[in-house]
């Protein structure tokens, strides 16, 4: 009950929007989401409303954060520098 | 797929370092355990179902406190839903719901002596069932505020007449109080559900990290936003900075998603109550305003709750450690019932029949998901 699952809008109707999880459609009510909402973003669904929309370009974000956090932890600690060579080495080219 | 701009937050590459970066931390820290709570039932799932607690060091001790709003929901709360039930009134809630335990019975118990329960996944169906017919019925709310939220926009959206609500619902910031202050606690940190933040704000955590010194970290439910989460959540314990840090900030802002908010206290106002197992908790129940009267199920049947008194509870429940497991005190491996007298399809307490339950999790998972090792 508490899955905040994230789809992707395929078309707005009014307060009703067509979203695909995962390959299947179910529709979300926009009544409490706090931005407009266009097909091709995606949305956080909570028992069928939507509490989020999250631009496509955040998830890219949200990877650099995490590297970020690497790279700092990184620099206190030599040990680590291997892993997140690995890490920069790897980590870009995934779809 | 058409969800594939979330497939890089799964990268095992990413996720091993990550899992490096804590046991690196963990030993720095130096404690044995350090111990962290999350307040989760989706954390717990996403834990379990990519093996996570494998990959964290021996000496970090991942605890899911009362982060499943079935396993919390009170008996008198239960009793009220089965004494509606068997006295004729439909009702329709969350599968979860169906098999808690109450004093005597579950819904599941009075549906098989007679009573009509439907099960929906969201408040919006349990409307279009009212719609079909000109019977009361009663929509027996539970989850917490991200839940609630859809709870009261539905009441806002002019429901038929017949729809009312038992409003079970609970208020999780409250409750990370109650814990901290327990006794025997031994809670470095916590990470707070990113879903939950997204409604209120990470802000909404700053009084707490001041009051008790403990750092609150919110995270996602992808495995590296729970990694990424913990990693971080260590650097604060490591370095003494009890403060707040949004590691989700894909979906969490300081102030929160404000018109969801509005929605939520339009409709619901914060009452003291009991979380099973837990404590009371002051203001950690949400119960619809006097506004809303007319669709409070409490205040539109009078509920006779003495019919049920007269049945004895089973003796194994005497037994149940979910109290001390969501208190973080104990753990289902400390359970002498867990998988053998109560299993999913036989639970003696409501850890075992949520889906977000750490017993029922454990179970579904292997069993004991603690693998141990220095992995
Ligand atoms: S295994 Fe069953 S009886 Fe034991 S704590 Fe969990 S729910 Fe309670």
């Amino acid at each position: 009950m508490c899955l905040g699952v994230p789809g992707r809008v395929i078309a707005v109707e009014g307060d009703v929007a067509t979203v695909d999880f995962w390959g299947v459609r179910k529709t979300v009510r926009l009544d409490v989401v706090d931005e407009p909402v266009a097909p091709g973003d995606y949305v956080l669904n909570h028992v069928g409303f939507a509490i989020r929309r999250i631009p496509a370009s955040d998830i890219q974000a949200t990877l650099a954060l995490y590297e970020e956090l690497l790279a700092a932890e990184d620099e206190r600690d030599p040990m680590a520098a291997d892993v997140a060579g690995e890490l920069r080495g790897g980590g870009g080219g995934r779809p | 797929m058409t969800t594939s701009a979330f497939v890089p937050l799964r990268d095992p590459r990413r996720a091993r370092a990550l899992a490096e970066a804590l046991s690196r931390l963990t030993s720095r820290i130096g404690r044995d355990p350090v111990s962290v709570m999350h307040v989760c039932g989706s954390h717990e799932q996403a834990i379990a179902r990519y093996g996570l607690r494998a990959t964290f060091p021996r000496a970090l001790d991942v605890i899911m406190g009362p982060g499943c709003p079935v396993c919390v929901t009170d008996l008198p709360e239960v009793d009220e839903a089965v004494a509606l039930a068997s006295s004729g009134v439909r009702i329709a809630t969350y599968g979860d719901m169906l098999r808690v335990p109450g004093t005597a019975s579950s819904l599941a118990e009075a549906q098989a002596e007679g009573a009509t329960i439907d099960v929906v996944y969201s408040v919006s169906q349990a409307v279009e069932l009212a719609r079909t017919s000109s019977e009361p019925l009663v929509f027996f709310a539970s989850g917490f505020e991200t839940t609630a939220v859809a709870t009261a926009a539905a009441l806002l959206g002019e429901p038929p007449d017949n729809f009312s609500v038992l409003s079970a619902h609970k208020y999780i910031p409250p409750v990370m109080e109650i814990v901290a202050e327990m006794p025997g606690n031994r809670v470095e940190g916590f990470l707070a559900a990113g879903h939950a933040a997204t409604i209120t704000g990470w802000g909404v955590f700053e009084p707490f990290v001041v009051r008790h010194g403990i750092p609150v970290v919110v995270a996602g439910f992808e495995p590296l936003d729970i990694l990424a989460g913990l990693v971080r959540l260590l650097e604060l314990v490591l370095e003494g900075r009890a403060e707040v840090s949004n590691m989700y900030p894909r979906c969490v802002t300081h102030e929160g998603n404000r018109r969801a908010q509005d929605t939520l206290w339009r409709v619901f106002r914060p009452a003291g109550g009991n979380w099973r197992g837990i404590a009371h908790v002051p203001s950690g129940n949400l119960r619809l305003r006097d506004e809303f009267a007319h669709a409070d199920a409490r205040r539109r049947f009078s509920i006779d709750l003495t019919s049920l008194w007269g049945h004895a509870p089973s003796p194994l429940v005497a037994q149940c450690l979910c109290g001390e497991i969501m208190a973080g005190t104990a753990s289902p491996a400390g359970c002498a019932l867990f998988g053998r007298a109560c299993t999913p399809d036989a639970p003696v307490g409501a850890c075992m029949v949520s889906s977000e339950g750490t017993c029922h999790i454990w179970h579904q998972y292997g069993g004991r998901p603690f693998l141990g090792g220095d992995s």
